[in-house]
This record gives C-alpha cells, sequence and structure tokens, in this order.
C-alpha cells in the first residue's frame, strides 16, 4: 500500500500518478508514531484521553498539556507534533469565539469540526506551507447530545462514537469495537480508557495519562480529570489487567 | 418668531415614526405594528407593512429609518439562510431566534450610523416563543413584551399594568391589538391600519384590523374626539 513517492513527494500541492498526495499521506504517519490517543462518545457524555509518552525523567508531572478546552461545552485532543496541535487549538478556540460572537450561541460540535477541517485542509493546498502532522479529536455536549469529530492531517472530518490513533491504534480500536459505547456512562468509559491505554502501552519507558471529559455530570462542561480521580481509575484498571493475566495464565 | 406658514416638507427622509408591539404569551408571540410612513408631515405610504419575515418563523417589527431597517432585514434574512444551510438545519431544527436576534443586533452595533430600532420575535422548538428588543446603539435584550416606535411613548403605562404572564393566543392579541389602537389615537406620527402577526408551533398568521372593522378597538369613541370622527363622517368627509 504504502509506497516510496519518489519525484511526487517532494510538494503538498502535487498529485502522483496514481491520484495521492504523499506529503497528506507522509503527514499521517507523524501521527502514526505519536503516543496513543482514544475518543469514546457515550450515551452522557464524550471522553476524551492521551498517552503523554515519559522523554525524560527530569520531565514535571502534569506539564505537556494535551487536552484543551475550545469552549466551556467543547474540548480538544491532539495527537501527532504537538506543537502543530497547538496551534490548531488556537485557531478552533478563535472560531469558537468568533461564532458566539456572531451568533450569540455556542458553536455546534458539527459546525466546529468543520471550521477546523477547512483550516487543515488548507495547509494541504499550498506548497509553501507543509501539512500539520496532526490528529484533532473534538469533544462537544449541546442541546444535539454529546458528539465526538476527529480531524486528519489531510483536514478530512468524521463522526465517531469510538476512535484511536497513534502507535497503540490497532490494539485499542480492536479493544473500543468490544465495548458497547451508547450504552455506557462517561464513568464507565473513563474505566475502559485506562485499561486500554495501560494495555497497548508499548515500551519499558512509563507514560503519564491524561484524560478529559465533556458530560452531565461535569454539568455539560469540558473539564480535565483530576489527580485523585485519575489515580483511583488507573489503579482500578490495572488491577482489572493484573486479574486477567492471572486468569489467563491459569 | 417665523410668522411665515411652513409648508409640508417632502425632502425629509421617509420615517416609520411609528408602534410596534410584541407580546410573549403561552405558546408563542404576538407582534403589531401600525402602517403610517411619514416623510415630514406628509404621509408617503398609509398601509405600509412594517412585520417582515426573516425565517419561516421569526419576524423583524421595524421602526426609525426605514431604508436603514429595510437594509438591515435584507441582510439578516440573507445571513440567516446562508446560517440555516451551513449547518444542515432541516425543518425540525429552523434556526434560533436568538441566532437571529443577535445578527439584527451585530448590524446595529458594528454600524453605529444607523438608525433603526427593531424587534425581532418568533417561535423555535428550543426555547418556544420569544420576543427581543434590538434598540439603535446595538443592544439586545430579551423580553416577555416590549415597544418601540415614536408610539411607543404613549402605552407604556398601558402594558405595564395590562400584561401578565401566561396570556391565551386571544388575550395576547386583544392586547396588542389595543395598545396599537391607543398609540395611533395619539401619536401623529403612527396611523393606518394595525397589522398582527401570531406565530407558535403550528406556524405563523397574519391579519389586519381597519378602523371600520368590528374588532378595532373600542378607544376613544364615545369621548369628545370620538364624537367629532362621527360628525365628519356624516358629512362624507373620510377620515
Amino acid at each position: 500500500m504504502s509506497g516510496i513517492g519518489t519525484g511526487y513527494d517532494l510538494s503538498v500541492s502535487t498529485f502522483s500518478p496514481d491520484g495521492r498526495v504523499f506529503q497528506s499521506e507522509y503527514a499521517q504517519k507523524a501521527v502514526d508514531s505519536s503516543g496513543t490517543v482514544l475518543g469514546m462518545c457515550c450515551k452522557d457524555g464524550v471522553l476524551l484521553a492521551a498517552e503523554k509518552l515519559e522523554i525524560s525523567k527530569l520531565l514535571e508531572e502534569n506539564s505537556n498539556r494535551r487536552t484543551f478546552p475550545i469552549d466551556k461545552h467543547a474540548g480538544a485532543v491532539v495527537a501527532g507534533v504537538s506543537a502543530d496541535g497547538r496551534a490548531i487549538v488556537d485557531r478552533a478556540q478563535g472560531e469558537a469565539s468568533n461564532y458566539k460572537s456572531m451568533y450569540g450561541d455556542a458553536i455546534p460540535g458539527s459546525v466546529l469540526a468543520d471550521r477546523v477541517a477547512s483550516y487543515v485542509h488548507v495547509f494541504n493546498l499550498y506548497w509553501y506551507v507543509r501539512p500539520f502532522g496532526v490528529c484533532t479529536m473534538l469533544a462537544s455536549y449541546d442541546h444535539n447530545g454529546p458528539q465526538l469529530f476527529m480531524i486528519d492531517p489531510a483536514g478530512t472530518s468524521h463522526k465517531y462514537y469510538g476512535v484511536a490513533v497513534g502507535k497503540g491504534r490497532q490494539g485499542a480500536k480492536n479493544e473500543l469495537s468490544k465495548l458497547k459505547l451508547a450504552d455506557m456512562t462517561v464513568k464507565e468509559a473513563m474505566f475502559a480508557a485506562a485499561k486500554i491505554m495501560h494495555q497497548v502501552h508499548d515500551g519499558e519507558k512509563g507514560f503519564e495519562l491524561e484524560l478529559a471529559i465533556v458530560s452531565d455530570e461535569t454539568g455539560r462542561l469540558f473539564k480535565r480529570v483530576g489527580k485523585a480521580e485519575l489515580q483511583e481509575v488507573e489503579a482500578a484498571a490495572k488491577a482489572a489487567i493484573e486479574a486477567e493475566d492471572l486468569d489467563m495464565s491459569d | 418668531m417665523d410668522s411665515q406658514a411652513t409648508v409640508p416638507s417632502t425632502s425629509a427622509a421617509p420615517h416609520t415614526g411609528t408602534t410596534i408591539v410584541a407580546v410573549e404569551y403561552d405558546g408563542g408571540v404576538v407582534l403589531g405594528a401600525d402602517s403610517r410612513v411619514s416623510t415630514g408631515t406628509y404621509v408617503s405610504n398609509r398601509a405600509s407593512d412594517k412585520i417582515t419575515p426573516l425565517s419561516e418563523s421569526i419576524y423583524l417589527l421595524r421602526s426609525g429609518s426605514a431604508a436603514d431597517t429595510q437594509a438591515v432585514s435584507d441582510y439578516v434574512r440573507y445571513f440567516a439562510e446562508q446560517h440555516e444551510q451551513q449547518l444542515q438545519y432541516s425543518p425540525d431544527e429552523p434556526v434560533k431566534v436568538q441566532t437571529v436576534a443577535n445578527l439584527v443586533k451585530m448590524m446595529n452595533y458594528q454600524n453605529k450610523h444607523l438608525v433603526g430600532a427593531m424587534i425581532v420575535a418568533g417561535w423555535d422548538p428550543v426555547e418556544k416563543g420569544q420576543v427581543y428588543g434590538c434598540p439603535i446603539g446595538g443592544t439586545i435584550v430579551r423580553e416577555k413584551w416590549t415597544i418601540d416606535g415614536s408610539g411607543s411613548t404613549f402605552i407604556w403605562g398601558y402594558l405595564d399594568s395590562q400584561f401578565k404572564d401566561g396570556l391565551s393566543r386571544q388575550e395576547a392579541e386583544n392586547l396588542v391589538a389595543h395598545a396599537l389602537a391607543l398609540a395611533m389615537a395619539k401619536d401623529g406620527s403612527s396611523g393606518g391600519v394595525i397589522r398582527l402577526v401570531t406565530i407558535n408551533e403550528a406556524g405563523t398568521t397574519r391579519r389586519m384590523i381597519h378602523e371600520n372593522d368590528d374588532s378595532f378597538p373600542n378607544v376613544g369613541r364615545d369621548t369628545y374626539f370620538g364624537q367629532q370622527l362621527e360628525m365628519l363622517q356624516t358629512y362624507g368627509v373620510r377620515v
């Protein structure tokens, strides 16, 4: 499937003979090799999770934030080149603020996703810029209910029940497909997400889990999950994994 | 001071010296307006329609400069339609009254030279019946009822005393018609016919009340003014 695009991959404004834009595909590869990121849309809210790989033992806990509020009712998590991700989040925050200024109401999830997708797409059109190496997941909760969108580096936006990108996406997608997300609550999803993250994590180096939710429980506000609750959820997840391992080895 | 007789000015800009009223009732909103457009002291249109549709269930009441308010209503109708298309709204989920009212406010606020005192009222499935005042300058305030235009000065007291929450449709229409009749009787810049528009979940209905209709509110007919009118009519003077 993936071939060397020699000659046709130098610029995003060039098609290959078989109709591919290699620069956009290479941008996707940047996402594929970054830490795993999950999104889950449940019956009472949306959950976003990021695997923050430990790049250095000297790194302070809780720095290198990966989840961001876009507005009170919406938030985002980015996978891939985090600097690129921050630029997109900035733009999304601007769009949300602009929309509220003009129409006097919180931006609907689908509109926000459209705006972010249009923005990301622009960087796939011109030779003098490069595409963002980022997959952006947008969570929102308004009168249309909880919604989860993902925008890939090419600027395509889709609506999802559950989605995973990054290194551990194969295993994560597998686990996600076993869950009945539409029947789960965000609380249950937090436990499931922590479990999946710990299961698919690869490597001797540790990682920090960052969770953010917008649900009925948070009053439909986008909030990061606090340290105490996070530790609780992770402990329960790790215990469940160990129990399963024991079962398997019997 | 000026001993010369003044001639009616026809060089003044058309002005909807007006009375406009909007009231929220249990199930929707009732909008009302007079129909007089004056150019100075000359009535350039005695049967104009100051109740303009912005979308299927959202209407605009216009007072102030006729040109300014017509321009604003044209722009907002366009923006609202674009907005509906972009958001892929369906008939079950139309553009919200709040959104449209904010667009009107945006026009007034970003273009301070405009002289448009407007009221946006309508029905949507989210907040049901709503009335928003959008006066000159660019304020937006949601209220249970509001009035504007030159004739409104005479009926604040009337509405303050007669409005109550949870009116029925008929009560609300009577209230609006009565308020307009009172204002039209006292304000020289308001007159003509009473136009009423009622918007609720079932849709929008419009009607007109002429002063010769039975349903025209009984305002001052039995006072000295009323007697004068009758006398003139007996002599064949059309009033």
